[in-house]
């Protein structure tokens, strides 16, 4: 939180505001995570309590976005923030919103918990069980840079988003012979692509969590950059 | 064929995607005002670093930086304000229109009279609004009475004022409101058609919806007139401003256009200021 250097503007009152709202972001990141840890240990373990422990814990994700959606909107009006405090509270307020849409897919996969699958079906699981740990990876990483806005870092794990879409791809091929050999299992095939496409989705919003840092450090917006022209800008 | 439908082709205006001027390489054409070198000494103590810019043409430039960074003194030193503090002495060039406004045979009055200035507090003169504003024209020698008028009331409506005066040209000027005072001593200053309009914190003295009438004003003056505005509200520089340019200790540290600079400055000075860190 160093590089943030919050603290040090004239206004105290400023710096306990941003200190409050960067606080509620890493706990609100915090319970995501958990939120998705929680949901693929429920599918892998097949423990139903667990998964409905997550499907009924998305509203605490929910008001989170709204507290820190509204401190943002009261700094804004109240303090007028320029440069690298402006460009922190839109990195903030966009964090949120996809950190939110995090929490929603987790919820999607928690449900594949409450499926029943026979044992020959269970192999199935564990490819997304795979899939499921690499996603969490990357959530957990950008975090830890968003915590440090370590530009390097999101830099260099912005690319895993690309490995995590191969992984998925390669996962639907998968599940396509699947259905074409067993007609009878398309009903949890059908399930098990759903999650593995919240599993993609949650990847493009890592992503996104990356992007956001590198625009607070660098003001660069590169959503629509090419790999290549992001990976240059760790030189600069 | 794909055919793409107009609304996806048409970009408007959106500020943001007006192209900015390279301010390091203007055309002659753009530059209002081209400063080289400038070091200004009040006695020995130098109060401006070898400050070198270019003021576009048409544009309202600001200059912001805490007390005593030397914006107001730069200002002044477009129209020789300095010329009036003892002890003080200048090197370098202000060019107005090639001409350096320093050189031996410059006509002070006359530079004035192209490079006008309003100051922090309205200082209109003890006379009527009318004489107030053709105060400038009568000492040029202008005495039509038709042509006055047609001064007074182009002035007038130019500042933002004439509806609000048209029925007591005559009363006395101290009788109008701070915010009023400070559109007529701008409409005295206009009604010349001075080239370059300096003001000096226009709004610091003036009620809130006061200021955003000078500032509704300055956008529009910049049609007609470059504007150099120092003041030390930034949000106000940020609102009005095309270029800032941010001074610290007589040193220019950053002069680049205004969208740039609050959100993605380059120095890490005046990133400190304008997000309040600097103490």
């Amino acid at each position: 939180m160093d590089n943030l250097q919050i603290g040090r503007h004239i206004s105290g009152q400023f710096n306990e505001d941003l200190e409050r709202v960067i606080n509620n972001v890493m706990h609100m990141g915090g319970l995501v995570e958990k939120q998705l840890s929680d949901a693929l240990a429920s599918v892998e373990q097949g423990n139903i309590d667990l998964a409905k422990q997550v499907l009924s814990n998305d509203y605490q994700v929910n008001n989170y976005e709204v507290r820190i959606d509204n401190e943002c909107t009261r700094i804004i009006a109240k303090r007028q923030p320029a440069a690298g405090d402006l460009r922190l509270i839109m990195a903030i307020v966009k964090t949120i919103s996809d950190l939110e849409r995090i929490g929603d897919e987790a919820q999607k996969i928690a449900k594949v918990a409450l499926e029943s699958f026979s044992s020959s079906q269970q192999d199935l699981l564990v490819n997304l069980d795979n899939l499921g740990r690499r996603v969490l990876e990357f959530l957990q990483l950008s975090l830890d840079a968003f915590t440090r806005m370590d530009c390097d870092a999101a830099i260099k794990i912005h690319q895993m988003d690309e490995k995590i879409n191969r992984e998925y791809e390669a996962l639907m091929r998968q599940l396509m012979t699947y259905m074409m050999e067993d007609p009878r299992s398309i009903p949890q095939v059908m399930t098990v692509i759903w999650s593995a496409r919240a599993l993609e989705r949650i990847g493009d919003r890592c992503q996104n969590l990356c992007e956001y840092i590198i625009y607070f450090v660098k003001g660069k917006v590169v959503s629509h950059s090419t790999a290549e022209d992001i990976k240059n800008l760790e030189a600069k | 064929m794909i055919s793409i439908s107009p609304r996806a082709l048409a970009t408007g205006s959106d500020p943001s995607l007006a192209s900015k001027l390279d301010l390091n390489n203007l055309a002659p054409e753009q530059v209002a005002l081209d400063i080289n070198k400038l070091n200004l000494y009040y006695g020995k103590k130098q109060a401006l670093n070898n400050i070198t810019m270019s003021i576009p043409k048409g544009q309202v430039t600001a200059f912001i930086g805490p007390s005593g960074c030397g914006k107001s003194t730069l200002l002044r030193c477009i129209n020789r304000m300095n010329d009036l503090v003892d002890d003080c002495h200048i090197s370098g060039e202000i060019n107005l229109h090639g001409n350096n406004i320093y050189n031996k045979h410059v006509d002070v009055a006359e530079l004035r009279r192209k490079v006008g200035m309003v100051f922090q507090r309205p200082n209109p003169f003890p006379k009527t609004i009318y004489e107030n504003v053709v105060y400038g024209l009568r000492i040029m020698g202008e005495n039509n009475r038709r042509r006055l008028d047609d001064a007074a009331e182009k002035s007038l409506r130019s500042a933002a004022l004439w509806n609000e005066v048209k029925d007591r040209l005559h009363e006395s000027a101290l009788g109008l409101s701070g915010g009023q005072q400070q559109r007529l001593v701008i409409a005295r200053a206009i009604a010349i058609q001075p080239e370059v309009l300096l003001l000096d914190e226009p709004t610091s003295a003036l009620d809130p919806i006061s200021t955003l009438t000078i500032e509704e004003l300055i956008n529009d003056l910049k049609k007609q007139f470059t504007v150099v505005i120092v003041t030390h509200n930034m949000q106000q520089a940020a609102r009005v401003s095309d270029q800032t340019a941010f001074m610290y200790m007589g040193d220019l540290i950053e002069y680049s256009d205004t969208n740039t600079l609050f959100t993605t400055p380059q120095k890490k000075k005046t990133e400190d200021y304008i997000t309040g860190r600097y103490g």
